[in-house]
This record gives C-alpha cells, structure tokens and sequence, in this order.
C-alpha cells in the first residue's frame, strides 16, 4: 500500500470526512476496526417499527379495501410515512456514523438484494428489510444473507412470489376445480435470484431450471396478506406448495416442504458462478467501471475457500492493492456525494427530508433503483452533463448551509494530499463564505473517490 | 469643473462627517407600520461603478473604458451619473425616492470578502468577534409585537442571527445558481478532463434549452422583490427583511457584469416597491457591500478588492434625490493606500442613523445595540 491520504480513503471507503470527528491511525487499521466492532443494530434504525407491524398495517389496509376513501387515504399515508422514517433514518445514520465503512458495505449489499418503494407492500418494509435481512449478514455467509434476503416480506412481494402458488398443491387444486385460471405460479422471484442474487446473468442457468426453482418456492409468502391466515405473518404456507421433485441445475431436490427451497438456496450460494459474480460487483464498487481482473479472481478465491464468507472477503478487499490506487477513478454516485457534502459542512441544522429531495433532484432516491437490478455501479451512470449541473447547483445549496466554516481552511484538511492550487486558488477568491463552501463541495477533489 | 479636495456633497442639510453621521432628515416616522430591508452586495460591489464620479478630472483616466458606459448618463448631483442600467432607480432617485451616500466603508479594512461581510453583518469591529447580527439586534429594538425579520434566502444569514425573532423562507425549489458561481465552476473545472468536458457540455444544453438567460434572471430578481414585498405586507408580517445578492465580485469583464447585476437589482427594487403598494411609504431599504473596489481599472477589465464604495437608500419618505458623502477625490494622494477610494463615512453610522430614524428610535441606543463598541 502507498502512503495513502485520508481524503482518498475516508472518500472510496466511507462517506468523506467530518471535520469535528476526522479518523487516526493507520487507513487499514480504520477499516479493520469498523469490521471487528461492527454493530449491526444501529439506534437510530432499530427505532423504527419492524417489518412484522409494517405488514400488518399492510394487510390491514388490504382489508380496507371497500371502505370509504377516507380511510383509504389515511392508510396510505400511514403506510408511507413508513418510507420517510426509514429513509430520514437512513441518511442520518450516512451523515454522523462513525463507521462509513461497514455503512458503504450495508448499501452495497442492500442495493445487490434491491426492493423498491415504488412497490405497494414491499415499499414501506424497504427499511425494515434492510435492517433485518442485510446488516446482520453483510460480515456473516452469504448463504445467510441470502436466505434472510429470499424470504423476508419485502422481497416476496415485490418480486410477486408472496401470490405464486403450485399448480398441484391443495390451493392450485381447488383454485383449478373452481375454475380460476388467474391462480398460478409466479417465476418472478425465482429468476431474479438466479440472475440478479447469485450466479448472474448467462451464466447457464435454463428455463427449466427457472420453473423448477419457482416451484420449488412456492408456499413462501407472507401469510398475513391472504384473508385466511391472519395470524401469520411470516412463514411458509404449505398449502400452497408444489408437490413432487424438482431439478435445478442438474440436481434433484426432493419435496421437502420449506426446506427444498433453503437448499437450493444454500447450493446456489456456493456456487462458483455466484462467486464470480458477487466478486465482480464487489471490485467494481470499490475500485473501477471495469474491476481489475487480479482482484476478482482473489475476492472470488476467498469467498470460495471460505463458504462464502463476507467478512473473509471484506478482509481481501482491503488488503488488495488495486483499492489503495492513487487515481481516483469512480465518480461519485448522488447519494455518496450527498451524503459527503453533508458531513463536510458538519452541521445538524439539515432536514433530511429536504436533503432526500435534493438526494433525488440528483438522480437517485432510496431504495429506488427502477430495476431489481438495483442501482448501476458503473460511474458513467452518474457522470453526466445534466447530474454534474445539478450537483453543482446543489453545491450552492448546501455551501449556503455550511456558510460558517471557512472553506480556505476546510478544504486543505479534508481533501488533504489532494487538494490542488487550482481548487485552493477558486475558493480564496470567492464573493463570499457560502460560495466557497459551494466551490470547494463542487471541486474535482469532491467529485471523485 | 473644479472639485476640490473636501467637497461638501447633497447640501447643508445633509452634511455628512468622517465620524458620525448626524441623523439623516427623513419624513417623520411615528405609526407602527415601518419596515426596513437590507439588500446585501456579497462580493464588494464597486460603488465608483454604481455611482460613477464622471465629474472628477481623475475618473476618466483610472477607469479607461469603463468610464465609457456613463457617456450618455445624466449627471446628478453635479458630480456624479447613476449606472444606466439603474433606470427605475433613476425614476426614484428624481422623485426623492432614492439617495446614495458615497465613499463609505465599514470598520473593516483588509479585502477578505470573508471577513469583511463577518464585520458587516455581525456589527462587530473584528472578524468573527460577535455570533450574531446587527439586523437580529435591530428587531430586538422594536415594539415586541411587530418584532421579527425574515430573510428571503434559504438559511438564515449572519446579519439576521441572533437571540430575536427571525427566519427565512425561499421557494423550497433548489434555486438557479447565480452566473457568477457557474463561471467560477468552469475555472475550478479546468484542470479536470472529464469534468470540463460535462460541465461544457451541460451548459451549452442549458442554454439551447432556456434560450439566452438574461431573462430568465431578471424574472428571478422580479420574483426575489415580490416575495420579500408579500413578506413584509400584512398586520402580522415582518418587519424587517434581508436580501443577499452575489455576483459583485467584478475581477474582469465588469462592465458587462455590472450592468447585468445591477439589472437585477433596479428589477428587484421595483418589483418589491410595486409589491408593497401602499407599504412603500414606510419602507426603507438599504443597500450596502463588505467594502469596495480598487479605483483604477486591472488588466482584465474589472477592478479588483478596494476600500471605499457607495451605499444606496431607497423608500417611498425617504426625501431622497441627492448624493450624500464627504468627497475625498481621485487623485493619487486622495486614495486610500494610494489605490482605493478613501473611505469618508461609517458604514455603521449610515445604517444606525438611517434605521434610528427610520423607526423612530433613539440615535445613541441604535448605534450602541447595532454597533457595539463603535
């Protein structure tokens, strides 16, 4: 590793600095330490409702559904709010956490495993779901994450499987007998995981394969939201499951109720296609567009010899060279630059919810990525003439904010080792405070990671 | 014209001293319903520029072809011409409702726009020496029950901070950034490739799509007036208002950027005049920069920090139609560290004897709250 700045590191690996709580030691040993004292229960996030009263509300406002529009409305709007706290939460939690580094790593994984607002049910769990299906398990196995991730509410309903239902089961029988040729299977699901959660785009996987898998998951859902099973909220409804074998990928799963499906789970999870995969997404975020191929074959060689490790695999990530590259290469993506602007001005008179509007004047609003593919992760998303206008007319914005600090001082600190005459010279000989602030949050030393 | 070194300006009645500004002779105040706004210039507006001493032997020559732009200006006060792009502002300033005092300058002298507008706005006579502002404290001064500022701005600026009722509303939409800033991010983009590249390429996109943007700025100035005029109409509204302008920073090309600022602050003056209505008639605004510009023209066509430079007093009583000031001169031993015009008035003075009077307070108190150790 070369004699790395700061500002490089706080930038690529977190969300930049705060000048009243700047980090010490040595850069890798800052990162070790956020893996070893990881807290996956953050106060902030673990105030909001869980996904257990969220889907209850849900269901309730299902219910509703031939009430008077009154009470409709109250209840979206309630369901809402939900999408507003866990987002206001969210950019919080960015803005004064101590521990960038595990948070970049929870929105890596949360943006792999992507469910969007935009999605009535699944929309307000998309906080609750990341709090419970992705920050336990962003250092655990994969294996873990992924289960957690394939069976919480959120998931299941936005991508459809919480309605699929096996042809042959006892529902599918009596569906069929009374004649109702809208009940049925559901592939959505099962083709996301074996082309967006595991082993990736073309990489073999048939049809066929895609049909088993949903088969197999079927009786997955979430129970509450069907009038029968009120109770329920989680969980696997048997009646609901496909009877007989299945083959998936070549390999024959007997008919073990929930647990076939976990099975598959777990075989797709060690898959050496999955490992690739996951390997490249990970070295693209980190490092460039195009991830070096040595530091994908490593990050793949240790999830494989790990079991799937994410805590092994974080730990190879840090000790590859090609992160520590002195070129700064990704741009920032909106959120990131954001969420860094926000913690340079070091203030707590922002309203996140004003900063969400900006967040999406930018380009991106949380947890909605338009694709189950998540957010892309290829800088020339964001790097464009339109985004950059915006970022800068933000800039203004937050500049004025942050207009007590003097940027003359604030920006060799926090962009220290990289902090160019050119930059140095723009904010000196700005009209005012708050237009330095604006220069120095707009300069090529804040743009890039 | 012959001027001599002291020239006593605007008459007898309004002379106005090197150290304090006896109170200035506006239409009685009395009544409840006065209200007071504080344009600030960030960026030191040239006040030589705004109010151009074209009657001084030695302007022509510091200001080469700058002194170009006032050839067809009428002359007021014999010495002086208004910026042509001040037309509504001339209107006022021939019906008394419009007065300069020239060559004035805060505590302040060094050229830090940072420290500069910290002493303007926090009323303090050193950088960052108060946490508030002397327009926070002036509310303090009024009638409890029509005590509160607002400023049209998204935050609330320092001259506003304080202990006292105040706040701030915009239009919650992020606003259009000022030109002078997009041209500071194509300098600060130079070295970089791709960001040249993209911020090249936005500009010329936003420009095809907005057309030229002369107009859409000055619809932006028209909007800023009429909001702070609905801000400040009403029995429960506010009393005392402050508006940031940028874009004074005027290092090259200032003839073309003055005109387009002061455009924009003729545009917005009228439209917050119109906005007021009846209002107008208890309305004071001031407009004041951190400090001025140097008096002779650089080589890139603009001025660069200086000392002295004018500030501007509008209002429906105001009794205007004069250039107040203690003339100094533009020869070479006039100037301020032999490059800037010589401040003769306190900024300070100015702003406490115009808001004494205005609101009918007592001289010595204003000054005392607002300027503190003065």
């Amino acid at each position: 590793m070369t004699n790395h700045s700061w500002s490089i590191v706080t930038t690529r690996f977190g969300y930049g600095q705060r000048p009243s709580a700047r980090p010490n030691g040595s850069p890798k040993a800052w990162l070790s330490r956020q893996v070893q004292n990881y807290d996956p229960r953050p106060a902030r996030i673990m105030g909001l409702p869980d996904s257990e009263a969220i889907t209850r509300q849900f269901s309730d406002f299902r219910l509703r559904r031939d009430q008077d529009a009154e009470a409709k409305r109250a209840a979206r709007r309630a369901l809402r709010s939900h999408v507003q706290d866990a987002i206001a939460a969210r950019i919080e939690l960015a803005v004064h956490t101590t521990a960038p580094f595990t948070e970049r790593l929870v929105q890596f994984w949360a943006n792999h495993f992507a469910v969007s607002t935009e999605k009535p049910g699944a929309g307000p769990l998309a906080g609750s779901f990341e709090a419970e299906a992705i920050r336990p398990y962003i250092l655990g196995r994969f294996a873990d994450m992924l289960r957690a991730a394939e069976t919480h509410p959120s998931m299941l309903i936005y991508l459809d499987q919480a309605g699929s239902i096996g042809p042959n089961s006892r529902r599918g029988q009596a569906a069929a007998r009374r004649g109702r040729r809208r009940v049925g299977l559901n592939e959505n699901l099962a083709r996301e995981i074996l082309e967006l959660h595991t082993l990736g785009v073309r990489s073999g996987y048939t049809q066929a394969d895609v049909t088993a898998f949903a088969k197999a998951l079927t009786g997955h859902t979430v129970p509450v939201l069907r009038r029968f099973e009120q109770d329920k909220i989680y969980g696997f409804d048997p009646s609901l499951h496909e009877p007989g074998p299945k083959t998936v990928l070549g390999k024959t799963y007997r008919d073990e109720g929930s647990r076939e499906a976990m099975r598959i789970l777990n075989d797709l999870a060690d898959h050496p296609a999955t490992a690739r995969h996951l390997a490249t997404k990970l070295a693209r975020h980190f490092s460039a567009d195009i991830p070096p191929p040595a530091l994908v074959s490593r990050l793949e060689e240790s999830f494989l010899a790990t079991g799937g490790d994410l805590g092994a695999m974080t730990l190879t990530l840090i000790e590859a060279p090609e992160v520590w590259a002195e070129t700064r290469q990704k741009f920032l993506t909106p959120w990131e630059w954001a969420i860094a602007s926000l913690r340079a001005i070091d203030t707590d008179e922002f309203d996140p919810l004003r900063a969400r509007r900006m967040i999406v004047n930018l380009g991106q609003d949380l947890w909605q990525p338009g694709s189950p593919a998540g957010f892309e992760d290829k800088a020339s998303k964001w790097a464009a003439p339109e985004t950059l206008h915006r970022r800068v007319e933000a800039a203004q914005t937050i500049g004025r904010l942050g207009a007590r600090h003097d940027a003359r001082t604030l920006g060799p600190m926090l962009y220290s080792g990289i902090w160019s005459e050119n930059s140095a010279t723009a904010v000196a000989r700005a009209e005012s405070p708050a237009q330095a602030m604006a220069l120095m949050l707009a300069s090529p030393e804040a743009m890039w990671r | 014209m012959i001027i001599n070194r002291r020239n006593m300006l605007g008459g007898s009645a309004a002379i106005v001293g090197a150290t304090m500004l006896p109170k200035l002779a506006f239409a009685a105040g009395g009544g409840g319903s006065k209200r007071l706004v504080f344009v600030l210039q960030r960026g030191a507006a040239d006040g030589l520029g705004i109010i151009a001493p074209v009657g001084d032997p030695s302007y022509a020559g510091l200001r080469g072809a700058l002194a170009e732009d006032y050839a067809d200006a009428p002359l007021i006060g014999g010495l002086f011409a208004l910026h042509p792009a001040l037309e509504r502002s001339a209107a006022m300033f021939a019906a008394g409702e419009m007065m300069a005092v020239h060559a004035v300058a805060s505590t302040y002298r060094d050229r830090s726009h940072f420290d500069g507008q910290n002493v303007l706005e926090s009323g303090g006579t050193r950088p960052y020496e108060r946490k508030d502002g002397w327009l926070n404290r002036l509310v303090g001064l009024l009638p409890e029950a029509e005590a509160s500022g607002i400023a049209i701005a998204q935050n609330i600026p320092l001259a506003l901070q304080g202990t006292h009722k105040a706040g701030s509303y915009a239009p919650s939409r992020l606003p259009d950034a000022a030109d002078d800033y997009m041209r500071r991010v194509a300098q600060l983009y130079m070295g970089d490739e791709r960001l040249h590249m993209l911020w090249e390429e936005s500009l010329a996109t936003r420009a095809m799509a907005e057309g030229m943007n002369g107009s859409g700025n000055m619809r932006q100035a028209a909007d800023v007036g009429a909001l702070a005029a609905r801000m400040l109409s009403g029995e429960d509204s506010a009393r005392i208002a402050m508006i940031e302008t940028t874009g004074w920073d005027t290092h090259n090309g200032q003839s073309r950027r003055l005109d387009r600022e002061l455009s924009k602050l003729d545009t917005l003056i009228e439209a917050l005049k119109v906005g007021l209505g009846e209002l107008w008639a208890d309305t004071m605004v001031i407009v004041a920069t951190e400090f001025g510009r140097t008096a002779s023209i650089n080589g890139t066509s603009g001025t660069d920090h200086g000392t002295g430079s004018t500030t501007l007093l509008y209002g429906g009583s105001l009794g205007g139609g004069k250039v107040l000031g203690d003339w100094p001169g533009l020869r070479q031993s006039d100037l301020y560290q032999a490059r800037d015009l010589r401040p003769t008035s306190a900024l300070e003075d100015v702003i406490a004897s115009t808001c004494s009077s205005h609101f009918t307070l007592d001289p010595e108190l204003t000054k005392r709250t607002l300027f503190p150790g003065r």
